[in-house]
């Protein structure tokens, strides 16, 4: 199958310029203007074409979970987000802690075949922190990563060991950071708006301390991590000065820790219930500036689909977690582009071409002989958030009733095109 | 007139709301103290108290005040462990609502659980106390108590002692207190201190003294003793040595000081016997004060369901 993708501005990574693609066999066959082909063509006249946008942090929910999402709910939900591959967290039920779910789970997905899934196995088994799972089989099998996703390896002598297993598997851990200890129950941010709620706080030295471990064991060793959510300014810092000495430190935070502030919880919406929690306006600042200089080196969904029961209950009582997926590029481009001051090219780097290099993925860039993984978005086109619209499954999301920016137009994956918005 | 069908507590109520609640309060009290227990205010209407958590004296205060105007008054006990598991308090408020209720009085473990309650049901929802959040209607017949004895509520210095952290009574009290022009001191040890309550314009203090002096109102706290077991301080007796009010302590107040404490209280910890039991105490006052208060709460929405809905 051949087809040419006319008159679309093509997102690379030096700049913004009007050109055809032509796609064939699955795979990006010419980039350049003014390709003459008789074959099909896609107009992407007045859109901007990306490289086929990543999101390295997503759960979908299966096996276990199937009333939040399923694999095929949250396929579709990912293509219509703009997302070409994704990556599950290992959470499920059971835990993706060996190679059958690892594989199950792939053969899920190319059943769906929308987007490309790629699994996350688990640290330990049952990510109970104790003993480390059968990470080379679930490499073999086609886990891209590991991680205890929801909660730390709280002993740091298993993180260690992980750590140094994982990197004969070349895959690296994907660190959730939170010290348990320290969160003691919390379930919104300590500070003003944890006092004004009565809602127990958790203090940011709780996520901030297992950066900083993180941090510490992957210098020591000289082996490369990735710091999942970052949500504190003082995470931004201590991830700066660790990338300034050459520490091979990555990092990921998301759009509500770069939108919200705490202030939203005082009307104990459970949407805004999220783990780590919403902080404070100089977070949410930190978290936009340490983006920007790259810092923080992706733009992540944490995508965390939920049942209406889960979150219809009391607050401390709700699931963590906010629905992500299909707002994630309108909520950075409008944020960061439109209001802020990153370039196109910068935002297709923190959502398509870092989480390729950060995990080992094909694509990222638009370019001949790459996968033809391609996400279109009318730039112009401005939207109100409704989550009882999601495809997804949860419908929780905080940010009901925001206008945004930037639509999905055509999602391809492999040359196919997954999601076309008309 | 009240601007809302529920009393959630009083970070959202105005200062016009809480005067009028403790204007309607005298006149209640003015009925307690007439021997009039068989009033027909309430009469017609139905009050559900549906307490999570162990009461005496709230729950007895809100039956009391429906019976004694009028009111049909059942009670709903909810263990606990029904939090946890079963049916959701959604569901169980629909249940109740379905039975054609006015007035639904609910403690519960959890901060929010009052307001989540009130957005799914037709019944006015008064929150007898959600978790660490508030406890309005204790603080508003504290603040009965003080307007009583001084004339005023404006101007007043108000000491509270003990563990702020976790009292709902200290939150809604500062609260209420700075809408009406009071001045609010708060002493604790720093783990049983909320985090930037300053800035809900609390003086956050470092020392009992500092605290107690020139006080109008000096109000201690109950400690539990979970907490010492979580770690927040080493022992009761250290507590009560630091954090506990002493007798000569009164001598910095204000010469007319009150005694103060929301019950039920560890006779030696918060406050010594001979100060719970001296001439400054108005702990049992606050009782009836309760009662007054609670009484023209109900009034006050029943006259807004007949206005609004």
């Amino acid at each position: 199958m051949k087809y040419i993708i006319k008159n679309g501005s093509v997102v690379f990574p030096g700049g913004v310029k009007k050109c055809d693609v032509l796609v064939e066999d699955g795979k990006i066959a010419e980039v350049g203007e003014n390709i003459s082909c008789d074959c099909e063509v896609l107009d992407a006249e007045g859109l901007h074409v990306f490289p086929g946008l990543i999101d390295m942090h997503v759960h979908l929910r299966e096996p276990g979970f199937e009333g939040k999402e399923d694999i095929e709910s949250g396929s579709k939900a990912a293509v219509a987000g703009g997302f070409t591959q994704i990556c599950c967290m290992p959470n499920t039920n059971p835990v993706n802690d060996n190679a059958v779910v690892t594989t199950y789970i792939k053969y899920r997905s190319e059943q769906v075949n929308l987007c490309k899934v790629h699994p996350i196995g688990s640290i330990t088994k049952g990510e109970k922190g104790e003993e480390l799972a059968e990470i080379g089989k679930m490499a073999s099998a086609g886990a891209v990563a590991i991680s205890d996703d929801g909660r730390s390896v709280m002993d740091s002598k298993i993180m260690r060991l992980a750590m140094e297993y994982a990197n004969g598997f070349n895959i690296k851990c994907l660190c959730h950071c939170e010290d348990e200890n320290l969160v003691d129950g919390g379930v919104v941010n300590e500070g003003l708006n944890s006092t004004i709620t009565g809602l127990k706080g958790s203090i940011r030295a709780a996520e901030d301390i297992m950066i900083a471990r993180e941090i510490c064991l992957s210098e020591s060793l000289g082996i490369p991590v990735h710091i999942c959510h970052v949500s504190t300014y003082s995470g931004v810092e201590l991830i700066r000065s660790a990338k300034a000495r050459g520490v091979k430190v990555t990092a990921e935070s998301c759009p509500h820790y770069f939108w919200l502030t705490d202030d939203i919880i005082t009307g104990f919406d459970t949407y805004t219930k999220v783990n780590p929690p919403i902080r404070e306006e100089r977070d949410r600042q930190a978290i936009i500036e340490g983006l920007k200089d790259g810092t923080l080196d992706c733009i992540v969904t944490d995508h965390a689909p939920h049942s209406k029961k889960d979150k219809q209950v009391e607050y401390s009582l709700a699931a963590f977690g906010i629905s992500g997926i299909e707002t994630s590029f309108s909520l950075s481009y409008t944020k960061l582009v439109k209001e802020g001051d990153m370039s196109l090219p910068e935002l297709a780097e923190k959502m398509s071409a870092a989480p390729a290099r950060i995990l080992n993925l094909e694509g990222g860039e638009i370019k001949a002989g790459a996968p033809a993984d391609i996400t279109i978005a009318d730039l112009a086109a401005k939207y109100v958030i409704d989550g009882e619209k999601f495809i997804s499954k949860g419908k929780n999301t905080p940010f009901n009733g925001t206008e945004v920016y930037g639509k999905i137009a055509y999602t391809i994956v492999g040359g196919d095109v997954k999601y076309s918005a008309v | 007139m009240l601007n809302n069908k529920d009393l959630l507590g009083l970070y959202h109520t105005s200062a016009e709301e809480i005067c009028e609640i403790l204007d309607r309060a005298a006149e209640m009290k003015a009925l307690l103290l007439a021997g009039r227990k068989a009033e027909k205010l309430l009469s017609g209407t139905a009050l559900i108290t549906l307490f999570y958590e162990n009461s005496t004296r709230t729950r007895t205060s809100f039956e009391l005040a429906g019976k004694y105007l009028g009111a049909s008054e059942v009670n709903v006990s909810a263990s606990s462990s029904s939090v946890q598991k079963g049916e959701t308090l959604i569901d169980t408020g629909k249940t109740l609502d379905a039975m054609k209720i006015d007035f639904i009085a609910i403690r519960h473990p959890l901060a929010g659980a009052p307001k989540l309650l009130a957005e799914n049901v037709h019944a006015s929802v008064i929150n007898a106390g959600d978790g660490m959040n508030e406890h309005p209607t204790q603080a508003l017949l504290d603040m009965f108590s003080m307007r009583e004895k001084f004339g005023r509520i404006s101007g007043l210095k108000v000491a509270i002692l003990g563990d702020i952290k976790h009292s709902r009574v200290a939150k809604s009290n500062l609260f209420g207190l700075k809408k009406l022009g009071a001045e609010v001191y708060m002493y604790a040890p720093e783990t049983l201190m909320p985090k930037e309550i300053e800035k809900l314009g609390a003086h956050v203090c470092r020392s009992m003294e500092e605290a107690i002096e020139g006080a109008h109102c000096v109000m201690g706290l109950r400690i539990q003793l979970e907490r010492q077991k979580g770690g927040l301080f080493p022992s009761l007796s250290e507590y009560s040595r630091f954090y506990g009010v002493k007798d000569g302590m009164l001598a910095l107040a204000d010469k007319d000081a009150i005694i103060m404490h929301p019950g039920p209280v560890n006779r030696g910890i918060e406050l010594t016997p001979s100060l719970i039991d001296g001439d400054n105490s108005v702990i049992c006052e606050q009782v009836t004060n309760g009662l007054s208060v609670r009484m023209a709460i109900l009034t006050l929405l029943k006259e807004y369901r007949e206005k609004n809905l």
